[in-house]
């Protein structure tokens, strides 16, 4: 692809080896320890638990209303958990007004002052530490440089387009260095194309300043791309927390594998688990089911079977008895370029999307609509799951 | 769509604002008259301008108007902005609605009625009736007129901007200083102008709490109508009505926004 793919795989490379969660004696930057909030007769957030840990990029993922910019509020001091604790640093945070708090946070908004400047704006945090006006120049000067703001100092923010707003806001609130920065929808406003480079830029920003950062977002390949660790919620809930292939590769629920990315679920009934593969009997495949699998799963309790579209292998003609074969044939299918997807009717009436890779150019035998078509996958290809 | 007024709307436009302005441009005519007779025009002169220079008790109850309206206009602003943010900002409160009632009610409330309710409590306070009394009159009932036009202003002031200064690491009343007085600035301003031009032009309330030696400009005025207009009123009446005009002039030019200042 095109150029900002290329510092992704860099950062990726390093970030593979730091894993604090991992190391039992790390203490956390931050801990959330059954937090609960109450709006009215609403509960937001219902008992959430969770560390980050200091240089962690932490993502808060969910479908609008789950709870996340509640969580982020909490922590900034704006709201206070009705049960629970938050702490910082090993310290509770109950008690300390907003402007006490070592953390800064982006807002959705922006929330740029208008009647100051772009320099104002970034000096603004500094200015309240007290610090000598050569040294907020200097720091502010430093700060729009980070952010690629240089010569924009003077401007009001609305003589900014809406990217470079988005920008003054980061550089707003790192200038203060903060132990912690609170990303809440950051790329929102943004088109797509801009998200996808200041998604690198927030990667290198975050490195660059050896900062924690916590982003919001409900934005599955933004938290995917951006972070070391998604905690995927759900109705005030935390569904999954992992590394972003943890939660793709193996997700813990239907809720969370429908909620990253594509999936196809088969539901069925467990019909031998030996410890490290479990077959199922389902409507949809009548030679049976298999996944690895090394929990002894009851006999003949109900499962659920989740392949990715790109784990799905299409044939045209029929391929042996196996388990794990599904036919039927295409009722749709779009042309993404890189990827073709199928959607294939099973003789069942569950309809199943298989991903292709357009590996080549030229294609000898083209698939169209109601063609027949038959379906593989590996065993390790699929995740058991359970709820 | 429709191009332009029809001839109909021209008419209506035309009588309704001469309706309006007609006397008004007839009083400021004749301020300019020669002539000794109010409805004889005598030719152009400014000499009941400069009689009015040398009428000392008409100049004093110039300044104490000025003074009057300086002073209850800064106390009825500096009220105001405290009464509309504790009304948008507090949430709720117990007594809120009751709160936003009180505030409201003299509004509507006949200007007899609160003269007189005023009078009666400064005599129950056994308060000497003066420039205070007036002063503190017209800031009673200036207050809830800056609180509306303030409290309307800020319940459109984005939140956000003053919690991002305290995430900066301000505390709560600084950042209302530096971030959200600077965003409903323009609304303080008119609210002062407004309360500053209300309590210029009135009569009724400073009759009730008056005392000697704090006749104020309309109070002067209206005594002296009821001897005769003379030319001298007319010049002085045009004064006023340029100093409101002036007044809701600024108040209209600063609550403008400037071209391009997004909302919020
Ligand atoms: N101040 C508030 N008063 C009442 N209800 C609130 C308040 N703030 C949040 N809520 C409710 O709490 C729930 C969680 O809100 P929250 O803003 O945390 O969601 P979110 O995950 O950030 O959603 P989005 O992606 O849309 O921003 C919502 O149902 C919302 O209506
Ligand atoms: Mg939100």
């Amino acid at each position: 692809m095109n150029d900002p793919a290329r510092p992704r795989l860099n950062i990726g490379a390093i970030r593979e080896s730091f894993a604090p969660w991992a190391d039992p004696n790390a203490a956390p930057l931050v801990r959330f320890e059954g937090v609960y909030k109450q709006f009215g007769d609403e509960t937001a957030v219902k008992g959430v638990s969770f560390d980050i840990y200091e240089g962690e990029f932490f993502a808060l993922l969910g479908p609008s209303g789950c709870g996340k910019t509640t969580l982020m509020r909490m922590l900034a001091g704006f709201e206070a958990p009705d049960a629970g604790r938050v702490s910082l640093g090993g310290q509770d945070l109950a008690g300390q007004p907003p402007h006490r708090r070592p953390v800064n946070m982006m807002f959705q908004s922006y929330a740029l002052f208008p009647h100051l400047s772009v320099e104002q704006n970034i000096g603004f945090g500094l200015s309240q530490q007290g610090l000598p006006r050569a040294e907020i120049r200097a720091r502010v000067e430093e700060t729009l440089a980070l952010v690629k703001l240089e010569g924009l100092g003077r401007r009001r923010p609305h003589q900014l387009s809406g990217g470079q707003r988005q920008r003054v806001a980061l550089a707003r609130a790192i200038a203060p260095r903060p132990k912690m920065l609170l990303l809440d929808e950051p790329l929102a406003a943004l088109d797509k194309k801009l998200r996808e480079e200041t998604q690198f830029e927030l990667m290198r920003l975050q490195q660059t300043l050896g900062m924690t950062f916590l982003i919001v977002t409900h934005d599955q390949e933004e938290a995917m791309v951006v972070a070391d660790r998604i905690a995927v919620m759900s109705a005030g809930e935390i569904a999954q927390i992992g590394r972003p292939a943890e939660i793709y590769e193996t997700p813990n629920s239907r809720y969370v594998a429908d909620f990253i990315g594509d999936v196809n679920l088969f539901e069925g009934r467990v019909t031998g688990a030996d410890g490290t593969k479990v077959r199922l009997g389902s409507n949809d495949c009548p030679a049976g089911l298999e996944a690895l699998e090394d929990d002894h799963l009851a006999m003949g309790s109900p499962v659920w079977l989740a392949v990715r579209p790109e784990k799905l292998k299409l044939h045209l003609d029929p391929p042996g008895e196996t388990a794990n074969r599904l036919s039927g044939k295409v009722v749709d299918y779009g042309y993404l370029g890189d990827w073709t997807t199928y959607v294939v009717e099973l003789a069942s009436g569950r309809t199943v999307r298989a991903a292709v890779a357009n590996v080549s150019r030229l294609v000898e035998r083209p698939i169209g609509y109601g063609d027949p078509v038959w379906l593989t996958f590996a065993p390790d290809g699929a995740v058991v799951l359970t709820r | 769509m429709t191009r332009g007024p029809t001839l109909f709307n021209r008419i209506s436009v035309f009588l309704g604002l001469g309706f309006l302005y007609a006397p008004i441009v007839l009083l400021v005519v004749y301020s300019f008259n020669a002539s000794r007779l109010v409805t004889v025009w005598g030719g152009f002169s400014t000499k009941w301008y400069a009689a009015l220079l040398k009428d000392q008790q008409m100049l004093d109850a110039i300044w104490i108007t000025v003074r009057l309206g300086l002073i209850s206009a800064t106390a009825a602003t500096v009220l105001g902005t405290l009464a509309a943010v504790a009304l948008v900002r507090s949430g709720r409160f117990r007594g809120r609605t009751l709160f936003t009632g009180m505030l409201q009610a003299p509004l509507v409330l006949p200007e007899v009625i609160l003269g007189l309710s005023l009078l009666l409590l400064f005599v129950a306070m056994g308060l000497q009736r003066g420039f205070w009394t007036v002063a503190v009159s017209h800031a009673t009932m200036t207050l809830c007129y800056a609180t509306v036009v303030i409290q309307a202003r800020l319940v459109s002031f984005d939140r956000a901007l003053e919690e991002a200064a305290q995430d900066l690491g301000c505390p709560p009343i600084r950042a209302f200083f530096l971030v959200t007085l600077p965003g409903i600035a323009p609304a303080v301003a008119a609210a002062w102008m407004l309360a500053f031009t209300l309590s210029l032009d009135d009569l009724v309330i400073a009759s009730f709490t008056a005392g000697p030696g704090s006749t104020t400009l309309p109070m002067r005025i209206y005594s002296q109508v009821r001897l005769g207009v003379n030319p001298e009123i007319n010049a002085v009446s045009t004064l006023l009505i340029a100093i409101v005009t002036l007044g809701v002039g600024i108040a209209t030019l600063v609550q403008r926004r400037p071209k391009g200042v997004p909302r919020g």
